[in-house]
């Protein structure tokens, strides 16, 4: 992406200096708008933390930016009705399979279509484009009844297995593999005897790593964050992945103002975490992602 | 060499085989299950009956619908016009590369697109509870109001709460594509226009936002897939109910209700694609109006 730079250095140089210099007002107004930005970016994070550790009668009498010594309460509190824990271990193995599920069928697609010039290629690359316009909803109603047919309405195959079609992530490293898996990589292995598939999985996947794990995260935190299915398709409290189970507490201990903050942080914390560790390649994958298209 | 991989091409089924069985089987058929049952009274137990287009007749005259369409449209709108003109600007300031903080501002922007839509609707309906959320508790301690407001009280607040929601998980969002956007344009391209004297909001009108036409086109078209779609923030804000007088009520919120609730899936089924059509007429209308302002 990096064109020529500026040709005419000391002169821009010059002209930023001049800039810097003259702008003083305006760069101070705008360093505040962005600073009151990030500010409300975050309060709601912040008091959700905060209102985490207070226990209902501070809560429902008074405003407070500082932490209580309840969080401990409304943990036990929380634990004596729901077991949040499952919740929590049920996000981590429906949002992890379907990653990697959706991550290893997505690589052995897009490698088809990359290295591959086989007849029909480009109208079944158009059409998997095109179901990404379709939205989800629309399949809510029949994946219902086929779940309930199959037997496997309230089961994690549910979750799992439509989300293993993800044609976002074959579009995406399909770009990422004809930019950086060159053909003669390929002719090699076959020259050296190498079966197709043994070549894939020993060859082209290793080098896709860094692609895939950006992708992985950034698909990895959808999932989690999935609501709508998983509310539709499973019925029993045990099943239900975390945001589910913590919005449905809403519903049922609606007045226990300490424990529904505490839920909502216990949802939202991971998020928080892997945000802080991964925060520049999931903006880049977002970034790379919406540019090629 | 060359014979060799040619003789190798069909490989290209197998691998991409496992994809389009699992579509065909859990996307495919489902969308065209959810086709047929729409012209069916299907209630989930009994055989569905087939009702020809009687469903369809019924939604586009069902009241409800219209009323769910309409709160769906105006939360998007309220919230998809500054979502994008806002975030372009911001995009425009962050691309300056004298600006300090530019990947602390990104990330921190970013960040609400990440968090669980149903959990920061939750989280919003406690802040914004009458007695106990902690907005009306500053408030009054500030001095702004001396009584608690009942703002889930308010229907167009109600709306409006749900726009604001979606302000705050996407500016971030089309911010990063806005800049990735910026930079493929050519810097000489702006330096130039700089030593010719242009002020830097004039290049933002003339070269910036001309330039990234077709990014703002792809925007729209996926935040109107997007807003079509919007059910996980209203039903949590809401604890399902979608508020007073249903006005944080959306197409989805509606869909879910008959659907899963009253059991009426053929009727959700219809409502599903009457949905389906409005998106690809939305879509079509803001790809004419982006290609129609480009020609003048």
């Amino acid at each position: 992406m990096q064109t020529a730079k500026s040709i005419e250095q000391p002169n821009a140089a010059i002209q930023h200096y001049a800039s810097t210099k003259r702008l003083t007002l305006g760069k101070v107004i705008i360093y505040m708008l962005l600073t009151g930005l990030a500010v409300i970016c975050i309060v709601p994070f912040y008091l959700m933390i905060i209102y985490s550790t207070h226990n209902n009668a501070t809560i429902a009498s008074t405003f407070t930016f500082l932490p209580g010594p309840f969080v401990a309460d409304n943990y036990l509190n929380m634990a004596s009705k729901i077991n949040i824990w499952r919740g929590f271990a049920n996000s981590l193995f429906i949002a992890g399979t379907s990653t990697v599920l959706s991550l290893y069928i997505g690589s052995l697609t897009a490698y088809g279509f990359a290295k591959f010039k086989f007849k029909g290629r480009t109208w079944l690359f158009m059409f998997l484009l095109a179901t990404m316009m379709v939205p989800g909803q629309l399949a809510l109603i029949g994946m219902y009844r086929l779940f309930s047919t199959l037997g496997l309405l309230d089961s994690y195959a549910a979750i799992i297995l439509p989300a293993a079609a993800n044609a976002f992530n074959v579009f995406f490293i399909k770009q990422f593999m004809e930019s950086s898996i060159p053909d003669e990589i390929i002719e090699s292995a076959r020259v050296d005897s190498a079966g197709e598939f043994r070549t894939f999985n020993q060859i082209v996947l290793p080098i896709l790593g860094p692609a895939i794990s950006a992708l992985g995260i950034f698909t990895f935190i959808g999932s989690w964050n999935n609501f709508l299915t998983p509310l539709v398709l499973f019925f029993s409290l045990d099943k239900y992945p975390l945001p589910v189970l913590v919005a449905l507490v809403q519903g049922y201990y609606g007045m226990d103002y300490g424990l529904l903050y505490l839920g909502v942080a216990i949802s939202i914390l991971p998020i928080i975490i892997v945000f802080a560790i991964f925060s520049r390649q999931i903006i880049g994958s977002v970034a790379l992602g919406a540019v090629k298209g | 060499m060359f014979a060799k991989s040619i003789r190798k091409d069909h490989y290209g089924y197998y691998f991409i085989a496992p994809f389009f069985i699992i579509f065909t089987i859990f996307g495919l058929y489902p969308i065209l299950y959810s086709l047929y049952i729409s012209f069916t009274n299907f209630d989930g137990i009994t055989t569905p009956e087939f009702v020809g287009i009687g469903n369809y007749v019924a939604v586009l005259q069902d009241p409800l619908f219209y009323k769910t369409l309409f709160n769906t449209l105006f939360i998007w709108g309220v919230s998809v016009v500054p979502q994008l003109t806002v975030s372009l600007v911001l995009a425009f300031i962050l691309n300056d590369k004298l600006l300090k903080g530019r990947d602390f501002f990104r990330a921190v922007y970013f960040f609400p697109n990440i968090v669980t839509a149903a959990s920061l609707g939750l989280l919003v309906s406690l802040i914004f509870d009458w007695q106990s959320g902690g907005l009306n508790h500053f408030l009054v301690q500030v001095g702004i109001i001396d009584d608690p407001i009942n703002w889930k009280n308010d229907p167009w607040f109600m709306r409006l709460i749900v726009s604001a929601i979606l302000f705050f998980q996407y500016f971030g969002y089309s911010m990063v594509i806005y800049l990735a956007g910026l930079q493929g344009i050519d810097p000489a391209l702006q330096e130039a226009a700089q030593m010719d004297g242009a002020k830097k909001k004039h290049i933002f009108i003339h070269i910036i936002v001309p330039m990234l036409r077709p990014i703002i086109l792809f925007q729209m078209i996926t935040s109107i897939i997007g807003g079509i779609q919007i059910f996980d923030q209203p039903f949590t804000l809401t604890n399902g109910s979608g508020g007073p007088d249903r006005a944080a009520m959306t197409s989805i919120m509606y869909l879910y209700n008959v659907a899963f609730q009253s059991t009426r899936f053929g009727y959700g089924a219809a409502i599903a694609f009457c949905l389906f059509v409005i998106i690809i007429l939305l879509s079509v209308v803001s790809f004419i109006m982006t290609s129609r302002k480009s020609r003048s």
